[in-house]
């Protein structure tokens, strides 16, 4: 192996970290913001953000992709949000009452994507994507027509004053950071929110164990082949609906984790963006459609967050119009994931023409893919 | 091919046209039929239809070369759009009024989109079977690039640009005064207070489907057609595949920014910056909802589909609010759109990749 080669791999491999370290050191002087408070942002957006990013895992590891369908698993921590703060359950407690509330629903709008993407096998991602419109729509259609109308609801502050549907922005006061807050560790001059970093601990150490045990490992068989996987014995259509089941599940947890930092929730568009801010860190962090892994979660919201912290402002300094670095900003969330996507399926059809090229023996009809 | 017998033939046209169609289907003549009963008018109604049918046609016509050459549902088509933009406000800047104006926006969108479209189409070349997916992305980041574009590019005609800065085009700006429905109004036939049959618009949508027809069926058309039904064939006959791909691309992408043109003429406003992300799913959703496949469609595919789709946009807010007394039209939309592409993708694609 010459350097040469080994240097083109490795910017190659690393692409899109090396582009975001070096615009992100770049604007962080134009944007002229301290480096204390950069850190301490970073450190809330890490609590914020990393478990719905975990969240992502599973279902690469089963070879379905980025699974743009975290959103319903999202929208179902939401709907359990809504009933916390309609019971009026305050405090830690109303985020697990939160979680008991989103995790049924969570579980069905699981299998419901899991038996979806089985029938679109090869296109998961796009379908996952048209899903959660989809699905989208659903919610917005039990938020603003059933609830307080089909559905009884207890607190009216929450309703719109037409007496049924859920107001557009509801103040989450009651469970506002109730997590973060149990136990926040001061040093020097940044806040640490101790027990949101345990829970997230935890689920890294669950993720390390899933992969060892049997089902974990079938996962991982079925994102290799799912023929050979199949021909091993392994039902592959089960075990990527349970892979995107628990992945729906954690992204419900994970939406309940970011809300309660957040504070509020805008009923109708908190979800939105939630898989695209997720499947954008992790493509930040190293990742590919087929290989991430935990450190790959962590790099990539530091990353990206301080990406999103300097540069409306470096925006601002440089061209004398936040808006600039606000669209600057969207931009370059996805143009890395159209980058990721383009530089996965460049490589894999390169692979696949190796091959073939390999295979050739006079015959036309190449099998690959 | 085998001979059927007659309750066959319904069976495979049912099973070949979809329920999800046939729901939709009845869904809107039921709307038609109950539009009077609630005091809806009905001439007024279609008047609305047919407006609204001209101004999406060609944004889904845009659709139909990359399906038939295998590149898939142009998830891509704001690419077109943003050309179909550029167009209009350089048509714009340049004081271009009537004919001239909307004639000179296409053709000074002409330029833009073979250019993106020729890129683009390179690109999708590189990453044959995940076009879908990309091509979103690639339009997402595309929008976004111009939105800083439409900050500061030196834009200068005061209608266009924020009154207080003098710089920075607006997010809406009037085609009034110099191409505003230069289209609907031509040879329009008045009839009663309600009714007005837009002829130039029709007539102009029918004549790029007619040219789209006649390009499927020339040489060209044939051979991208072979690339996307069976592409070792295509091979073998000697046909590059790749070109054929980029031709689709090209076509699609030009056929996106002259039906943007022709939305605004209609519409009245040029619609900047995130603005094209939200045209494109509702197109695609009315091609599959005509009967297209992701990849299989002609221009039958492209009228039934904005017909159907445009007529359920217009006749749903009216008619059920008048029954609800609720403005249901928006979740009923994205259910209907997206529900539609979602079955199109799950489905077993009869002809194989």
């Amino acid at each position: 192996m010459s350097a040469k080669t080994n240097v083109t791999k490795f910017l190659s491999e690393y692409a899109v970290v090396i582009i975001f370290v070096v615009l992100t050191l770049a604007s962080i002087a134009p944007s002229g913001l301290s480096i204390p408070y950069i850190i301490q942002e970073v450190i809330t957006r890490l609590g914020r953000n990393s478990f719905l990013v975990i969240a992502l895992l599973l279902p690469i590891y089963a070879g379905m992709g980025l699974n743009f369908a975290m959103t319903l698993g999202a929208m179902a921590g939401q709907i359990g949000l809504i009933f916390a703060v309609d019971w009026g359950v305050a405090g830690w407690q109303g985020l697990v009452f939160a979680l008991l509330v989103g995790l049924p629903i969570a579980v069905l709008l699981g299998w419901v994507t899991g038996s979806v993407m089985n029938k679109a096998k090869g296109r998961e991602m796009v379908t996952g994507y048209i899903l959660a419109f989809f699905i989208n729509g659903i919610y917005q259609f039990f938020v603003l027509y059933l609830m307080g109308s089909l559905i009884p609801m207890r607190n009216p502050a929450i309703v719109l004053s037409r007496g049924y549907g859920v107001r557009n922005t509801l103040n989450l006061e009651s469970v506002r950071q109730s997590l973060d807050t149990l136990f926040m560790l001061r040093i020097g001059p940044f806040a640490i929110p101790v027990v949101t970093f345990i829970v997230i601990f935890l689920l890294c150490l669950f993720i390390v164990w899933f992969r060892k045990t049997k089902l974990g490992q079938d996962m991982r068989a079925v994102g290799q082949d799912m023929a050979v996987a199949g021909a091993a014995g392994i039902d592959v259509e089960r075990t990527r609906i349970v892979a995107i089941i628990i992945s729906t599940v954690l992204a419900c947890g994970g939406q309940i984790i970011f809300l309660q930092n957040m504070g509020n929730l805008a009923t109708y568009n908190a979800h939105d963006q939630t898989g695209f801010f997720a499947v954008a860190a992790l493509l930040v962090g190293g990742a590919s459609v087929t290989h991430a892994n935990i450190p790959n979660v962590f790099i990539g919201v530091i990353l990206l967050h301080a990406m999103f912290i300097v540069s409306p402002l470096a925006g601002q300094k440089l061209f004398g119009s936040a808006m600039i670095g606000e669209y600057f900003r969207q931009f370059i969330g996805y143009g890395v994931i159209a980058l990721s996507l383009v530089l996965y399926a460049w490589k894999s059809r390169r692979a696949a023409e190796d091959q073939r090229s390999q295979l050739r023996q006079g015959s036309a009809t190449g099998g690959a893919k | 091919m085998q001979w059927r017998l007659p309750v066959n033939n319904i069976k495979t046209f049912i099973q070949d046209f979809g329920w999800p169609r046939i729901i939709i289907f009845l869904f809107l003549v039921s709307l038609f039929i109950l539009a009077p009963v609630v005091g809806v008018r009905l001439d007024a109604s279609i008047s609305d239809v047919m407006n609204r049918f001209g101004q999406y046609a060609i944004l889904v016509l845009a659709l139909v070369p990359m399906i038939q050459s295998g590149a898939g549902l142009n998830f891509g088509l704001a690419l077109g759009i943003v050309a179909g933009l550029l167009g209009s406000t350089l048509s714009l800047q340049l004081e271009l009024r009537s004919f001239l104006g909307f004639f000179g926006a296409i053709g000074l969108a002409t330029p833009f989109a073979v250019l993106f479209g020729y890129f683009y189409g390179k690109l999708l070349n590189k990453v044959k079977g995940e076009e879908m997916t990309i091509a979103m992305y690639v339009g997402f980041s595309f929008v976004m690039l111009m939105c800083i574009m439409w900050l500061i590019l030196p834009y200068n005609n005061p209608t266009m640009v924020w009154g207080y800065a003098g710089k920075g085009l607006r997010t809406t700006i009037t085609v009034e005064g110099y191409w505003l429905k230069i289209l609907n109004n031509f040879l329009a036939i008045k009839i009663g207070e309600f009714f007005v049959f837009p002829t130039g618009l029709l007539l102009f949508v029918a004549l790029c489907a007619f040219l789209m027809w006649v390009f499927l069926k020339t040489k060209t058309g044939t051979a991208m057609t072979a690339v996307g039904s069976n592409p070792d064939f295509a091979r073998a006959s000697g046909i590059s595949a790749d070109r054929m791909r980029l031709i689709s691309v090209v076509i699609s992408t030009f056929l996106g920014a002259v039906g943007i043109i022709v939305y605004q003429q209609s519409f009245g406003f040029i619609q900047l910056y995130t603005a094209p992300n939200p045209m494109v799913f509702p197109a695609v959703a009315a091609i599959l909802i005509g009967g297209a496949s992701i990849n299989k469609a002609n221009i039958i595919n492209v009228i039934v589909g904005t017909f159907l789709f445009q007529g359920l946009l217009t006749m749903t807010p009216s008619v059920i609010n008048s029954i609800l007394q609720t403005d249901m039209s928006e979740v009923i939309r994205m259910i209907v759109s997206n529900g539609m592409i979602l079955y199109a993708l799950t489905r077993k694609t009869k002809v194989s990749k």
